[in-house]
């Protein structure tokens, strides 16, 4: 038209236009469809999952008896953008805390370093933990304090003071075990040690969500959807102990001042009815605001309260062992009913008698009067039956054999397939230990390792391991692995001994002599006949051990015991006492010697061991 | 009456359709950047997409309005309209109140109005009305003189108001001058310092061994040389003379690196040296060759070199600290989550989070909660960008690129050249507008506070863009009362 000349100025001008357009068409593609992180980047933007805890699961005994449950607890959130003339000093005497402790722990709230997730529209936890009573002052006078508000949580609570270390605690979850298990998020609880521990994932329950919108400044908008999208929380289940709680009081009781174990089983079925281990402490002192003070204590004590000694300690299990010795050997052929050794009492050789009897002595004889020689020879003559052969290849067998027999009885593993935590695994040496011992598979002999035969040596038990051997010969020849939870599950788990049933009786009739004759003569029950055998083990540092291992009644036995007392002397003196009143308890259902009772609780072997 | 019923037939409905369309969805994007949980209604007078239906509403009024005045008003008054918008501009500095750090918000009871919005018609209509003058022809460089002082006015004035943003509305009305005769090379030349201001600043943070000068002033230098060999080898036709600098710059450089072995030397002053070097030579043939063709381009070289060196101050001691953020972040020197780069990576989040569909309407949740600062005004696209995802966006951008051509084709159309010139001031604003708002919301434009023309909320800005529209649709529907 009037500047035709510059008429292809116009398709300059709609290039630079189309040009833009597409740059900006092309740019959008690249942003909404080939990222994906701005998807995820407006989802962790808008989308607060607010966690609704679960209550956990309820704990009882074989009774029925409630042994643990829940109690309300408190934590107090602060929202500092809404806090608005805070008096400090009523605020501090309401919640009875210092004014330092209010300034620091503002500071450290505020603090990036140690809260990295700080905003100040958000709730953050200003203190934890914190019961009825702390909060009650507190509650009535809230409304002063804009900014606080109250949440509101569980904390276990403990209707006895007892069963510590079957029981467990619950504490802040380790950042290994949030690596491990992604159910868990920094901050929340789980179970630490004992059934706590092993039954987390049913006590725990479900965790449930709540999904809220949140906006740019970290306010609560609403919930998304309505709600439609939440999870509710699932109540953990409950859990029945096949501990008799009035058992493990009594057990605890006995054992006060000293330091030991006791473990008792129902050879049956293989439920721990009692499992005590001392020093103890209160569980409940694990429990809320001075859980991490009382833990340390604990953790420091050189008797290592937080021990479960039932499980973890390992002992030489001393003469008790010649009941499971005298098994072994018959069935292997070393020595039979009739069998007799002579025994010079202390004089013997190479291993003394501490005992008074005749001589030469039964096998009978020989359980009911705890005789050291008898089953040295035992020993020996099921051993080396076949001679040596060449490089002790005919010894080094049967020493398997034994091996095997007596690991049958539940010796020198853990129990794998129960609900035990933490087991130490006790020792049964193998022929590879002595090989390298010795330095070669002709390197040793019966003569070499003959305290095995009594027990000592180089042979490690834990008193579970001891009471499950004892329920071993109750059943006559089977054990069900022990365990803590009744469950159905558990029958499937029996473990039958490589010990022939014909063998059993004879023992049945020595350990039963122990309590009519022999060492035990002392903690006979009228009425009820018990079997058991004294155990009196050497011990390097300080008194020998005193241990009584048993079963009762002997026609049809309802419990099996192992009783381990350290550094107490003779065993007939501190452990069978113990291993009476429990039977006792057990089987009549209460304490009629109770003269006997406090005596016993009243013996103190550690001073150390302080009365709770 | 008779005039009004030819009106009817003579209005372009096809760009008043667009301008509808556009505004409608600018409504109910408003709405949906505006939601709030506890709001019912899009027509709620409490919320901003109420008010912005009201403005709707009063817009079309002014629209209509504008229909009805004679289309000789806006030649005969447009110098009127010019003076008394730029008295009005003036008057703002004084009077207005601050808001958010700039004083161009005047008010009166409960309306708010900015006059700077006035503005880029009244320079239209003025431009307009100059070119359109019988004895006028831009031919040379003196010629672009009074044109360029008719923009430079409201443009310091607004600045002077600190507006920045719609101060720099007004280099759009270069494509204009482009349109109507102005040498191409100044498009290509701003092209060309705004590309040397980003690799100064870009790379100025990048040294070259110790204090020896920075790859930002080596690289723009390089630039600077390359675009001589360009200049000689496709303008000037003179191979022989590119070929000669570029040997030259190859003995300087090669040189300067066996000496830099033994002795370190400032790679900045080796830099200039080239250029400085380069400028000689073609002084030389100008002078002894007679070779016209180079003085332009030694005035661009030495311009361009000033231009350099005065960057790295300008950026550092003239912009303000969040003005050097927003560059910063802009190219990716700088993340700032929490600052400068905070509106931009929400913005993007947003849209990116859009997906192919979008979340619908009303379902965005970046925008319903607020993450994105000033989403319904000037971030008004992300809403788009998260509730209706890439068809919805691309939508948008593929009908402002139809209205754009529309009004390219209306400017073409006309036989009076003030029609054309107006016509092509309002496509080149509302050009620059789409440039700068959604190259800033998609992260690739610095952030610079202007509105998406009809999406973004304010009546001000609403009515601003429906005047300078609806006087290009009067203007544009004279031709058949000509014709009559």
């Amino acid at each position: 038209m009037i500047n035709d000349t510059l008429q292809n100025r116009r398709t300059v001008i709609s290039i630079i236009i189309t040009v833009l357009v597409l740059i900006y068409i092309i740019r959008l593609f690249s942003l909404q469809i080939i990222e994906t992180k701005y998807k995820s980047g407006a989802d962790s933007n808008a989308f607060l999952n607010k966690t609704q805890f679960p209550p956990r699961g309820l704990i009882y005994d074989r009774n029925k008896t409630l042994l643990v449950y829940n109690k309300p607890a408190y934590d107090i959130t602060i929202i500092m953008r809404e806090i608005r003339n805070l008096d400090t000093i009523a605020f501090c005497t309401a919640l009875n805390i210092s004014k330092q402790f209010f300034i620091k722990k503002v500071d450290d709230i505020k603090d990036r370093n140690k809260n990295h997730g700080y905003s100040p529209y958000t709730p953050q936890v200003f203190m934890t933990q914190l019961n009825i009573e702390d909060i009650a002052t507190f509650q009535q006078s809230m409304y002063k304090y804009p900014g606080f508000f109250i949440q509101n949580r569980t904390l276990r609570e403990y209707a006895f003071p007892y069963a510590a270390h079957v029981l467990g605690n619950i504490g802040e979850v380790s950042q290994r075990r949030i690596e491990k298990d992604d159910y868990y998020k920094s901050g929340d609880y789980a179970g630490r040690d004992g059934i706590e521990y092993t039954y987390e994932k049913a006590l725990r329950g479900v965790k449930g969500y709540e999904i809220l919108l949140r906006d740019a400044k970290g306010r609560i908008k609403g919930r998304y959807e309505q709600g439609r999208k939440d999870i509710a929380p699932k109540t953990g289940e409950n859990l029945t102990l096949t501990l008799d709680i009035k058992l493990q009081i009594l057990g605890e009781k006995l054992m006060a001042g000293k330091v030991g174990s006791i473990v008792a089983i129902e050879p049956t079925t293989g439920e721990i009815l009692a499992m005590v281990s001392n020093p103890a402490f209160n569980p409940s002192i694990l429990v809320g605001r001075q859980r991490s003070k009382n833990y340390n204590v604990l953790l420091n004590d050189p008797n290592k309260p937080l021990m479960n000694r039932a499980t973890q300690a390992q002992y030489s299990p001393g003469s008790g062992f010649k009941t499971i010795q005298a098994l072994v050997c018959q069935e292997m052929g070393g020595i039979s009913e009739d069998t007799r050794f002579s025994c010079n009492g202390p004089s013997s050789y190479p291993v003394k008698c501490t005992h008074h009897h005749g001589s030469p002595v039964s096998l009978l004889n020989a359980i009911e009067q705890s005789c050291n020689p008898y089953f040295w020879n035992a020993f020996k003559s099921t051993i080396e039956k076949d001679g040596y052969g060449a490089k002790n290849l005919i010894f080094r067998t049967n020493y398997d054999e034994w091996v095997d027999k007596i690991k049958s009885f539940g010796f020198g593993e853990k129990f794998k397939d129960g609900d035990l935590y933490e087991q130490s695994r006790g020792y049964i040496p193998t022929q590879k230990f002595y090989n390298k011992v010795y330095k070669a598979e002709t390197g040793w002999r019966a003569l070499t390792i003959r305290s095995n035969s009594i027990g000592q040596g180089e042979i490690l038990a834990t008193p579970l391991q001891l009471a499950n051997a004892m329920a071993a010969i109750a059943n006559s020849g089977f054990y069900i692995t022990p365990h803590l939870q009744i469950h159905d599950s558990m029958k499937q788990k029996i473990h039958h001994t490589k010990v022939d049933k014909k063998y059993f009786p004879i023992v049945f009739e020595g350990m039963s002599r122990v309590f009519e004759s022999g060492t035990a003569r002392a903690s006979r029950i009228e009425g009820l006949n018990m079997c058991g055998k004294t155990g009196t083990v050497e011990n390097s540092r300080g008194k020998d051990h005193s241990i009584f291992v048993g079963f009762a009644p002997r026609e049809n036995p309802k419990i099996a015991i192992a009783v381990v007392v350290e550094n107490a002397g003779f065993g007939s003196i501190y452990a069978a006492p113990i291993f009476s009143l429990l039977v006792e308890q057990y089987i009549k259902g209460k304490i009629e010697r109770i003269e006997l009772q406090e005596r016993i609780t009243n013996i103190v072997t550690n001073k150390n061991v302080k009365e709770r | 009456m008779s005039k009004n019923v030819s009106i009817k037939y003579a209005i372009d409905w096809t760009t008043v359709f667009y301008y509808v369309v556009l505004v409608f969805m600018g409504w109910v994007s408003v709405y949906g950047a505006s939601y709030d949980f506890d709001q019912t209604s899009i027509l709620d007078w409490d919320h901003r997409a109420g008010k912005q239906f009201v403005w709707i509403l009063t817009a079309f009024g002014i629209g209509g309005m504008l229909l009805l005045i004679d289309y000789k008003m806006y030649n005969y008054f447009a110098y009127v309209i010019y003076g008394l918008t730029l008295a009005l501009l003036i008057l703002t500095i004084f009077i207005a109140p601050e808001i958010k750090g700039s004083r161009s918000w005047l008010v009166i009871g409960p309306i708010s109005f900015q006059p700077a919005e006035l503005a880029k018609m009244a320079t239209a209509l003025a431009l307009a009305k100059f070119m359109d003058s019988y004895n006028y022809k831009l031919k040379s460089y003196k010629d672009l003189l009074p044109l360029v002082a008719f923009i430079f006015i409201p443009f310091v004035l607004i600045i002077l108001q600190k507006e920045t943003g719609s101060a720099l509305v007004f280099i759009a009305f270069m494509l204009v001058l482009y349109r109507e005769g102005m040498n191409g090379i100044f498009l290509l030349l701003t092209v060309f310092l705004i590309l040397l201001f980003i690799v100064v600043i870009r790379f100025s943070i990048i040294p070259i061994g110790i204090n020896q000068g920075s790859l930002g002033m080596v690289l723009s230098m390089g630039i600077i040389t390359f675009v001589q060999l360009c200049y000689a080898f496709f303008f000037a036709k003179n191979k022989r003379e590119a070929f000669i600098l570029l040997l030259g710059v190859l003995v300087i450089v090669s040189i300067s690196i066996i000496v830099n072995l033994w002795f370190k030397l400032d790679f900045n002053y080796v830099a200039l040296f080239t250029v400085v070097a380069s400028c000689i030579y073609w002084i030389v043939i100008e002078v002894f060759y007679r070779f016209k063709k180079y003085l332009l381009l030694v005035l661009i070289t030495i311009g361009s070199a000033l231009f350099c060196f005065s960057s790295d101050y300008f950026f550092n001691k003239v912009l303000q600290p969040h003005q050097q953020s927003r560059i910063k972040v802009l190219l990716a020197m700088d993340e700032d989550l929490s600052g400068a780069g905070y509106n931009v990576n929400q913005s993007k989040i947003a849209i990116g989070s859009g997906g192919l569909f979008g979340k619908g309407f009303l379902n965005g949740t970046q925008t319903k909660l607020n993450y994105v600062p000033e989403q319904d005004t000037d971030f008004i696209f992300c809403t788009v960008g998260e509730e209706y995802g890439f068809v919805g966006s691309t939508l948008v951008l593929v009908i402002y690129w139809l209205f754009l051509m529309r009004i390219i084709r209306i400017a073409e159309r006309q036989r009076e050249t003030f029609i054309r010139i107006y016509a092509y001031s309002v496509a080149s604003v509302f050009f620059f507008h789409l440039m700068i708002n959604i190259g800033m919301v998609l992260g690739i434009m610095p952030v610079i506070g202007i509105p998406l023309p009809f999406f973004s909320y304010g009546g001000s800005s609403l009515w601003g863009f429906t005047v300078l529209l609806f006087i290009l649709i009067r203007l544009d529907a004279s031709r058949l009362e000509r014709m009559n």
